[in-house]
């Protein structure tokens, strides 16, 4: 007898669509050619619900102060504020506060880990390292030594580890993209090698959608002993995602891809790694003790926040998760923004099914994406198909999406790329297509 | 939408003078980093300073594409100060904002792309053949 199968969650029916949508003003202004917006570039940044500007908000008119600093009533309240961020954001991703750092982005969080390499390699080399600052040997690169990432990354995991390596000595190999647009995951075992210090890769594709597979990827990398850098920006904010779980060491997202402010971002690390980590950005508020020769340094995450942060930010953030959280009991709401988009994938990939003038990239099951979809139409370019997006009021997003070897691999200058968020509808899909079929008509 | 002059379609799915041919002076290749649009350009200039010949690749869009076949229509056959006016009254149209029409004396077909100086997303694609017409010509004729 077959157990029970747990029930799945469900998309938003219409009248919980329709009270999500109230929460985003944006939703209902119109745009130049005089139809209402649909916005499909989540994947670039998300959309923010009044709970989000009302907290960051809140946090200016009642308790704004320098976060850390000062022992008056404000500064107390501020602080409380930005650590309350970090406690909520973590838990959110299923991480204790004292492992969440923040940075202004994803970019910044990926950087950071870069140059804990580069910073340690050079303490190792010039015995060099501040007081209290233990350089481990995970960070320690030797020329030949390798850095692993794949064809299908975004530049921010990228250029970062292209440029460690021309610092270091250290070499950059890739797992490659199948002709079908997938990652070539069979040619990853043969790839890690003894020499293999860091494996860094995109839990989600921002191009193909696709999810990788970081089981596997992290049995390879723990084999030779390589650290695993997991590049989340587009999975924590549309899956329900539990970073220690899946195993990695470090990870990465960014707060406006997942309803929240711009300017905060999150580098989530076991904390045994973030205490072997030197620090990156230096300065005020990430010290110990200060002497003019050198100074020591706060534990983590305090090291690897320099300088005043973005307080009402991280505060927006925390509303940001929670709004998330609530979208279904029991703080389960990712639950059904994933069940949301995936139908919404679903739909929109068996839309483009039926033209045979679109190629679609990636996986083609819904099931094996998070919801965006890149696609070209024959003879079309991409530029030209979001402009009659954007004249039917669809706004997409076109061009390499900041993965140009990716695009090069594919064989396609640009593709055209529609992201989902929780408040998007399969009226949204429609007007999608009627934009690809003006498209169509007018070039092809 | 006024981008789509039907003059734009036409250049671009029928460009002039595409493809790259010698004899030739320079070549460059510039390319549109937000998007990923490419040309490669070439310019044959003969000493009495008259354009011979512009042959080119471009892998873009309509925009890109119908800009440089109207540019190989403007360029050959004239001298190199017309070329320069040429492509400052291009430039400044295509960066007025809609403020500039275009005079079509001087801008022939490229007058169609007047609509493109509304929509700042789309003004490098109609000026990536102008910049790296420039370029080419700076290499033959250093000034
Ligand atoms: C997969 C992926 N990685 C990294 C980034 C960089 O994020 P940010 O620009 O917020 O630092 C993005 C966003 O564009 C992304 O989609």
């Amino acid at each position: 007898m077959n157990a029970a199968p747990t029930l799945a969650a469900a998309p938003f029916d219409a009248a919980e669509l329709a009270a999500l949508r109230a929460d985003f003003p944006i939703l209902s202004r119109t745009t130049r050619s005089g139809r209402p917006l649909v916005y499909l570039d989540s994947g670039a940044t998300s959309q923010k619900p009044l709970a989000v500007l009302d907290a960051e908000r809140r946090f200016y008119t009642e308790h704004n102060a320098a976060v850390h600093r000062g022992a008056h009533q404000l500064a107390e309240e501020a602080t409380d504020a930005f650590e309350a961020a970090r406690a909520a954001v973590g838990a959110f991703v299923g991480a204790p506060a004292h492992e969440v750092v923040f940075t202004k982005n994803a970019t910044e969080s990926l950087n950071l880990v870069a140059h804990a390499f580069s910073t340690s390699t050079a303490y190792a080399q010039r015995g060099s390292a501040p007081q209290g600052q233990r350089v481990d040997p995970r960070f320690v690169l030797a020329e030949g030594d390798e850095v692993l990432v794949t064809e299908a990354e975004h530049h921010a995991n990228l250029v970062p580890w292209q440029e460690l390596c021309a610092r270091t000595g250290a070499v950059l190999r890739w797992v490659g993209v199948t002709d079908d647009g997938l990652l070539d995951a069979d040619a990853l075992d043969g790839l890690v090698t003894e020499r293999t210090r860091v494996v860094a890769f995109a839990h989600a594709s921002n191009v193909l959608g696709a999810v990788a597979d970081v089981a596997r990827f992290v049995a390879a990398a723990r084999r030779v002993g390589a650290v695993t850098v997991l590049d989340a920006c587009q999975s924590v904010p549309h899956l329900g995602v539990d970073l220690p779980a899946l195993g990695v060491d470090l990870a990465a997202f960014s707060g406006h891809k997942a309803l929240g402010p711009s300017g905060v971002g999150v580098l989530w690390g076991r904390a045994e790694l973030l205490e072997a980590m030197p620090p990156f950005l230096t300065g005020g508020s990430m010290i110990e003790l200060v002497r003019m020769e050198r100074s020591t340094y706060a534990p983590a995450p305090q090291k690897f926040e320099a300088g005043v942060p973005m307080a009402a930010q991280a505060v927006g953030l925390h509303a940001a998760v929670d709004y998330l959280r609530a979208l279904a009991p029991g703080g389960r709401g990712m639950e059904r923004v994933e069940a949301h988009e995936r139908a919404l994938t679903a739909l929109l990939l068996e839309r483009l099914a039926e033209l045979p003038w679109v190629r679609v990239v990636g996986p083609a099951a819904a099931a094996d994406r998070v919801g965006l979809v890149s696609f070209v139409l024959e003879g079309v370019h991409a530029h030209d198909v979001g402009q009659l997006l954007d004249d039917e009021g669809v706004a997409v997003r076109v061009g390499h999406h900041c993965a140009w070897p990716l695009h090069r691999r594919l064989g396609a200058a640009a593709t055209t790329r529609v992201s989902f968020g929780p408040y998007n509808q399969p009226s949204d899909v429609d007007a999608v297509l009627r934009g690809l079929h003006r498209a169509h008509e007018l070039f092809a | 939408m006024d981008l789509y002059q039907q003059l734009i379609i036409e250049h671009s799915k029928r460009p002039h003078g595409s493809g790259l041919r010698e004899p030739f002076g320079a070549q460059v290749h510039h390319v549109n980093p937000t998007c990923g649009d490419e040309v490669t350009l070439r310019v044959d200039v003969a000493d009495d300073g008259t354009v011979r010949d512009v042959s080119y690749d471009a892998e873009g869009c309509s925009i890109s594409r119908a800009s440089a076949s109207v540019l190989h229509d403007l360029v050959v056959g004239r001298p190199l100060e017309q070329v320069q006016r040429t492509r400052e009254a291009m430039h400044g149209m295509l960066t007025s904002r809609g403020e500039d029409a275009g005079d079509e004396d001087v801008l022939g077909d490229g007058v169609a792309l007047a609509g493109v100086s509304r929509y700042p997303a789309r003004v490098k694609c109609a000026l990536l053949s102008w910049s790296a017409l420039a370029d080419a010509v700076l290499r033959v004729r250093p000034c």
